[in-house]
């Protein structure tokens, strides 16, 4: 345990190394770093020029009104001038030399002599002393050498020591600032990262607890409603319809194997039979064989459409189809058999066509397997049996329904019989595999419409809602599908 | 007649031969692609049955290299796959019909013999005619010695592709198929009452009965003489 924490703090520490919080957040500390490096030496440098020049200013005109009181009253008036002017606090630097170099008046030590050399020239910045105060420090003045009549020269200048502060302050700012903002930097890394990769790691954990068969797991959201919360709701959604998947799958194999079985066996049994008494109707027995065989057949077709409706095949073609030629299709083909049964087959239908987005072919056996079921069971009804099929054009789409009057179903049992190999009638002596209403499910989820079971009282109405075609573009389509996942969320939890 | 199997699954190629030859065919069997196709551009079959999925070269594949030969010998395409754009795919890749697995004999039987018939001048007749039955294609109109029966539309189409294929079993499904338009298994038999009110119709006052149901199979339209 001692040994092995520091190799994993090691590890963690690494592992903060590569995120992509850590690669953002030196970008951005780059970033920021540079943009404040500029901000303050543009400031700095414009503060400095506008210190200097109001220096530069000051000493000239400081020059020329001293330069004209020589005119006026020669060398001691100036110098009077001087001495008067040094004894104010924070004073220009005054300096007045004969044609030999020696100081006649001023209040500054000692100049370079090549400064006195060169009168007339620019601003320049010297080195100097002060006379009156502590003479060891040395400060730096920029000053201006004036050359008076007579050899004698007047330097007049000014300290630079608050612009050189400013130039201090104004750096120190920068250190600070960048500093702290590595500082800051680093810390809101190191928050970020940790809080995301917390997140990170509590997803990939439930998805490893749901990848060992767990189903049932889902990512946890926090209700902040932020990328990962996204993130969780979509895989959850996802999950939900593996989960369902895998639920509809299992059903199926157990209901394969529960009702194809007895078939099999039944036809095992009769070809053994008639294999050991050859001569005793042994015809009959291949050909109820080859009935039997037909209609697994069958089965299994059904059973592989269904499928592969479920899994939404890309390639189906869709397209504009006229809901009412449709019905109409349906209810001929259908017509004949509800007569023989005593059933009466009617349709209503809008005069104008019905336009709706979809699949011929699907929608047609889905409603056929609807009629099927509706004239099957309403010819029970001795007297008066009748099947409504109805089309009509709703806001949000088209509602196609087929009523019934015969016994209805059970609320209870309403979404059950939409499963797979579901039939109410447990000794299932009646005909039909019980896939029926699955396939139409399977139909009407394809075309993102919904089947609902309603009481016609009495009897069954089944209604498929198909969504209008606006519906049909991709970001309804999405956000149908959130919908749907959110109802698959929901069920999915009661079925947990 | 000459019927060229290209099937890669020995057991079934082996018994569709068999069963073929039983029906009164000749068959042959390839078992890949390339075989399949040099076997169907040098030999003249009548029908060609193609496995969609074979080793070396996949049946579509075959087809289409076929037909830009100007080869127009009839296709059926067998194929797992029974989705509604599968067929498509295969009926554009030059294949004449489509079933998908598992299928019952009779209905490849029934199919191929059907195919088969593509090429006899039947198809461009305007008029069909069994024993005393008479079917006019143009005026729509169809007569059972001289006495003319009142058809629907519906049953009308139905004894035309009858008649078209005379003497020929159709299943059930052909007419789902080419009637009605329809690719999936209605649950219940509803043809089958379709067809009791056409016989009902075309056959019920008289002696002699054209409308035949073969069991197991599908219907036939046929003079027994």
């Amino acid at each position: 345990m001692a040994k092995g924490s520091p190799a994993g703090k090691a590890g963690g520490r690494l592992r903060l190394l590569r995120t992509t919080a850590f690669k953002l957040a030196a970008v951005y500390l780059a970033v920021f770093t540079i943009f404040a490096a500029f901000l303050i030496f543009y400031i700095a440098k414009n503060t400095t020029q506008l210190l200097t020049t109001q220096l530069a200013e000051a000493v000239d005109q400081e020059t020329r009104e001293l330069a004209r009181q020589y005119e006026v009253g020669g060398l001691s008036r100036v110098a009077r001038i001087i001495d008067r002017h040094s004894r104010q606090p924070g004073a220009s630097l005054y300096l007045v030399t004969d044609p030999n170099g020696d100081i006649i008046v001023g209040n500054v030590a000692a100049v370079p002599p090549e400064v006195l050399a060169r009168p007339d020239s620019d601003l320049h910045p010297i080195p100097y002393r002060r006379l009156e105060e502590d003479t060891s420090a040395d400060h730096v003045a920029l000053v201006r050498v004036f050359a008076l009549p007579g050899g004698f020269r007047l330097l007049v200048g000014r300290d630079i020591g608050e612009r050189q502060r400013f130039v201090a302050i104004i750096r120190q700012a920068l250190i600070l600032t960048v500093g702290l903002m590595v500082v800051l930097g680093l810390a809101s890394w190191l928050f970020v990262s940790r809080r995301v990769l917390k997140r990170i790691d509590s997803i990939s954990a439930t998805s490893r607890q749901i990848m060992t068969g767990d189903l049932s797991g889902r990512l946890e959201v926090t209700g902040t409603g932020d990328e990962f919360d996204r993130l969780a709701l979509s895989l959850n959604t996802m999950l939900a319809r593996i989960e369902a998947l895998m639920i509809g799958l299992k059903q199926v194999s157990d209901n394969i194997a529960h009702d194809l079985k007895t078939p099999l066996t039944r036809m095992r049994n009769r070809v053994e039979a008639a294999l050991a008494h050859p001569d005793d109707g042994g015809r009959e027995a291949l050909v109820t064989t080859l009935e039997d065989a037909d209609q697994l057949i069958r089965t299994f077709n059904a059973l592989l459409m269904i499928a592969r409706t479920e899994a939404g095949s890309s390639g189906l073609a869709f397209g504009e189809i006229d809901g009412s030629a449709v019905v109409a299709d349906v209810v001929e083909l259908y017509e004949p058999l509800a007569e023989d049964a005593g059933v009466s087959l009617s349709a209503d239908l809008p005069d104008e066509p019905v336009m709706l987005y979809g699949n011929r072919e699907l929608l047609s056996q889905a409603l056929a397997n609807l009629v099927d079921n509706a004239v099957k069971h309403a010819g029970e009804v001795v007297e008066d049996a009748h099947v409504t099929i109805e089309l009509t054009r709703v806001k949000e789409g088209v509602e196609l329904s087929v009523a019934d009057n015969g016994p209805g179903i059970p609320e209870a049992d309403r979404p059950r019989v939409i499963e797979r190999f579901v039939r109410l009638d447990e000794s299932r002596t009646r005909p039909g595999f019980g896939l029926g209403l699955a396939l139409v499910a399977a139909v009407t989820k394809l075309h993102h419409g919904e089947l609902r079971l309603e009481d016609a009282a009495p009897g069954l109405r089944a209604v498929l809602a198909l969504p209008n075609e606006r519906a049909l573009t991709d970001d309804a389509k999405s956000s149908e599908a959130k919908d749907q996942a959110a109802a698959a969320v929901s069920g999915g939890g009661k079925g947990a | 007649m000459r019927i060229l199997v290209i099937e890669d699954d020995q057991e079934t190629a082996a018994y569709l031969v068999k069963a073929l030859s039983e029906a009164g065919h000749v068959a042959d069997h390839a078992s890949d692609g390339d075989e399949g196709y040099a076997m169907a551009s040098h030999e003249n079959y009548d029908v060609l049955v193609v496995d969609r999925m074979l080793p070396k070269r996949d049946g579509l594949s075959v087809i289409s290299e076929l037909r830009e030969e100007e080869n127009r010998t009839p296709v059926l395409i067998l194929s797992a796959l029974g989705q509604v754009d599968d067929r498509v795919k295969g009926l554009r890749s030059g294949g004449d019909d489509y079933l998908a697995k598992p299928y019952a004999f009779s209905e490849l039987l029934a199919r191929i013999e059907v195919l088969a018939r593509r090429n006899t001048p039947n198809e461009a007749e305007t008029r069909y005619r069994v024993a005393d039955l008479e079917l006019d294609r143009l005026a729509r109109t169809v007569t059972r010695g001289g006495e003319t029966i009142l058809l629907q539309p519906r049953e009308f189409r139905l004894l035309e592709y009858l008649m078209k294929n005379a003497g020929t079993v159709v299943t059930r499904t052909m007419l789902l198929e080419n009637v009605w338009d329809y690719h999936f298994d209605p649950q219940t038999n509803v043809i089958d009452v379709h067809m009791s009110r056409l016989r009902g119709k075309i056959d019920k006052n008289f002696e002699k009965q054209l409308l035949h149901t073969v069991r197991g199979a599908g219907y036939v339209i046929r003079d027994d003489g």
